[in-house]
C-alpha cells in the first residue's frame, strides 16, 4: 500500500475570486435598499448605470490588453468597483459625472497598473476623490431625507441621471456639511434647527450605516475578510473622536457615535478598506492600517477641507500599505522573532 | 565631438534625446505651469531664449573658464540670462509675468539648461551651440505647449484662451470654444492632472518608438531558410 505524502500547505481557497465578489455584492442589498428608502430611487440608478459602464469599459481595457474576456469580466471585480462607485456618489448624479468617475475607475487606476490584483490603489476611491476634487458643486450636494423633502419618483430619477438640465432636486447639506459649516451653534441647537440630523447622525445616513454594518458583519460571518482592518479603523475614529469631543461646543467635532453613523465610516471600514489588493496583507499590518484611516479620517474631517474623509484616508494609507507590510511581517514557524532571541 | 551633424542635433532634441519627456528634465516647471496654452507658450519662449543665449555664452567662453570653476560660471551665465528674460516680460507681458510667478526666476534652476551647457555647449563650437540650445529649447517647448493645450481642453472645453496676455490686445478673441456648456473639469487643470498628461505623453512616444523599431527589425534580412548555423565555439581568427 503505497502512502500518497503529501507536503504543506495544507490550507486551500475555498472561495473564487468571482465567489468573493458575488458575496460582496450581496452584502451592499441592505444598504442600498435603506439608501432608497430615504433618499429615493437615485441610488440604484447610479448603480445600473455604472455598472453598464463599468462592464463596457472593462470590455474595452481587457480587448486593448489583449487579455481574454470572458474570463475576466466573469469575475465580477469591475461591477463591485460600479456598485461601490454608485453607493458613494451622490443620488441624482448626471451620466456623465458617473461616466468620468467609472473611466478613471476602470481605466486609470485599474488597468493601467496592470488589471485585478495589481492595483495599488482601491479602483472605487480613485474614481470618487477625481469626481470630488473635479466637480465640488455636484459632488457635495446630496438628495433630502425622505420626511424633510420631496422624494422623486423612478420616472425623476432616470430624468435627473440622463437629461440632468430638466431636473432640479431638492437638494441639502449633509450632516457632516452643516458640523464642518457650523461655528457658532452648540450641538444641541444645531440639532434642533437642522431637521436632516435625525436621532444621532442623520436622517437616513444612520440606517444606511447600521445596514451597511450587517451587511458588513454577514461577510465576516462568512470569511470573505478577517475583522482586523474593519475594526481597527472603527475602533480608532470612535476613540480620537471621544478625545476630542468636549460634550457639544460649537467647535467640538462631534460625537463618537456621530462618527460611526454618519458619511462613509460603516460602508468604508466593511467595503472600502477591505479590498484585499490594495490594503495591507499581514494580520498586525491590518490592524495599523485600518486603526491609521480611523485617525486619518476624524482627522480630515474636522480640519480638512472636505466634509467626508473615507476615501482620501483610504489613499492615503493605500500608499503606505506596502510599507506596513515590510515592518509587519508575521515571523515564519521555527524562526526567532528577532536578533536578540537567537544569541 | 569635432563634427556635428545639425540633422543629427535636430533628431536628437526633437525626438529621441527631448528634454521633456525622454530626459525628464525641468520637470518641475513643465507640471507647473502647463494649465492652459498662453502660459506653456511664455514659458517655453522663455526657457528657449535662455537656453540659446546660456549656450551661446558658454560656448564663447569655453576655452577661457578653467574646469574647476565651471559650474558655478554656467550658473553665473543662466542666472543673469534669466533676470534679461524676466525683466523683459515684465516689460512687454506683465500679466503673464505675473501668472507665471516664481516660475520664471526658477528657469535658472531648470535642469536642462545647465545640462546643455555641461554637455554640450561647453564642448562645442559657437554655432553648433546656438544650434542646439534652439532645438533643444524647442523639443522642450513642443511638449509644453502639447500638454498645454491638452489640459486646457480637457479641463476647460476651450483652447487659447487668454492670449492678449502674450500677443497684444488683437489676440483676445483667438479662444476657440471646441464644447459649448462645457463642465469644468478641474483635475486636469490640477497638479495631478500634469502628472496624468505627462505620462499618457511619454506613454504614446514609447508606442511610436515600438512600432518604428517593429518596422525596422522587419526590414532587417532574415537568415535565409535552410542554411547552416555557424559554429562559434572555439577560436575565430
Amino acid at each position: 500500500m503505497a502512502l500518497m505524502r503529501i507536503t504543506s500547505p495544507h490550507a486551500h481557497g475555498p472561495m473564487s475570486t468571482a465567489r468573493v465578489m458575488q458575496n460582496v455584492l450581496l452584502a451592499t442589498v441592505p444598504g442600498v435598499i435603506v439608501l432608497t428608502h430615504f433618499f429615493g430611487f437615485g441610488t440604484l440608478v447610479n448603480i445600473i448605470w455604472a455598472s453598464i459602464l463599468a462592464l463596457a469599459f472593462e470590455a474595452l481595457a481587457l480587448r486593448l490588453r489583449k487579455r481574454p474576456l470572458g474570463f475576466y469580466l466573469g469575475d465580477y471585480s469591475a461591477l463591485v468597483t460600479a456598485v461601490l462607485l454608485g453607493i458613494a456618489l451622490p443620488p441624482y448624479s448626471p451620466w456623465w459625472l458617473i461616466a468620468v468617475g467609472i473611466a478613471s475607475s476602470i481605466l486609470l487606476a485599474k488597468h493601467l497598473y496592470g488589471g485585478l490584483g495589481y492595483n495599488p490603489f482601491n479602483p472605487a476611491m480613485v474614481g470618487y476623490v477625481v469626481l470630488l476634487i473635479s466637480f465640488p458643486v455636484q459632488m457635495s450636494s446630496w438628495a433630502a431625507p425622505r420626511g424633510v423633502g420631496e422624494l422623486p419618483g423612478l420616472l425623476d430619477a432616470l430624468q435627473a441621471c440622463f437629461t440632468p438640465g430638466n431636473f432640479d432636486a431638492v437638494t441639502m447639506a449633509t450632516p457632516l456639511d452643516l458640523l464642518k459649516q457650523n461655528n457658532s451653534l452648540l450641538m444641541d441647537d444645531l440639532w434642533q434647527q437642522n431637521a436632516q440630523f435625525g436621532r444621532w447622525a442623520g436622517i437616513g445616513w444612520e440606517w444606511a450605516s447600521l445596514a451597511f454594518l450587517a451587511g458588513g458583519l454577514w461577510l465576516l460571518y462568512q470569511r470573505v475578510f478577517t475583522w482586523h482592518a474593519p475594526i481597527a479603523m472603527l475602533v480608532a475614529l470612535a476613540l480620537t473622536a471621544a478625545l476630542f469631543y468636549d460634550g457639544g461646543s460649537s467647535a467640538s467635532g462631534g460625537s463618537p457615535l456621530f462618527h460611526l453613523l454618519s458619511g462613509a465610516t460603516m460602508f468604508g471600514a466593511f467595503f472600502i478598506i477591505t479590498d484585499p489588493v490594495s490594503s495591507a496583507v499581514s494580520t498586525r499590518g491590518r490592524l495599523v492600517f485600518g486603526a491609521l484611516i480611523g485617525l486619518l479620517v476624524y482627522l480630515i474631517r474636522v480640519y480638512g477641507n472636505y466634509p467626508d474623509a473615507v476615501a482620501f484616508a483610504v489613499l492615503i494609507m493605500n500608499f503606505a500599505a506596502p510599507f506596513i507590510d515590510q515592518y509587519t511581517q508575521p515571523r515564519s514557524y521555527g524562526h526567532a522573532a528577532r536578533r536578540e532571541d537567537n544569541e | 565631438m569635432a563634427e556635428v551633424s545639425y540633422r543629427e542635433l535636430s533628431l536628437n532634441g526633437l525626438w529621441k534625446n527631448n528634454p521633456a519627456i525622454v530626459q525628464l528634465l525641468g520637470l518641475c516647471p513643465l507640471l507647473a505651469v502647463t494649465g492652459s496654452v498662453v502660459n506653456a507658450i511664455g514659458l517655453a519662449l522663455a526657457t528657449c531664449l535662455v537656453l540659446v543665449t546660456s549656450n551661446t555664452a558658454v560656448s564663447l567662453i569655453r576655452n577661457i573658464v578653467s574646469d574647476a570653476v565651471r559650474l558655478p560660471v554656467f550658473v553665473m551665465i543662466i542666472a543673469s540670462a534669466v533676470t534679461c528674460i524676466e525683466l523683459l516680460m515684465q516689460a512687454f507681458a506683465y500679466e503673464l509675468y505675473q501668472i507665471l510667478g516664481i516660475f520664471l526666476p526658477l528657469i535658472t534652476t531648470n535642469c536642462v539648461i545647465l545640462g546643455r551647457a555641461e554637455a554640450f555647449a561647453c564642448k562645442n563650437g559657437l554655432l553648433p551651440s546656438i544650434y542646439d540650445g534652439l532645438i533643444m529649447g524647442a523639443g522642450f517647448g513642443v511638449i509644453l505647449i502639447l500638454l498645454g493645450g491638452l489640459r486646457e481642453l480637457a479641463g476647460t472645453g476651450a483652447l487659447f484662451a487668454d492670449m492678449q496676455l502674450l500677443f497684444g490686445p488683437g489676440a483676445a478673441d483667438w479662444k476657440i470654444v471646441i464644447v459649448d456648456n462645457y463642465q469644468a473639469f478641474l483635475l486636469a487643470i490640477l497638479p495631478p492632472g500634469a502628472f496624468i498628461f505627462t505620462g499618457l505623453i511619454i506613454a504614446v512616444k514609447n508606442i511610436i518608438d515600438a512600432r518604428i523599431q517593429a518596422r525596422l527589425d522587419s526590414l532587417k534580412e532574415r537568415p535565409v531558410k535552410g542554411s547552416k548555423r555557424v559554429r562559434v565555439t572555439g577560436t575565430i581568427s
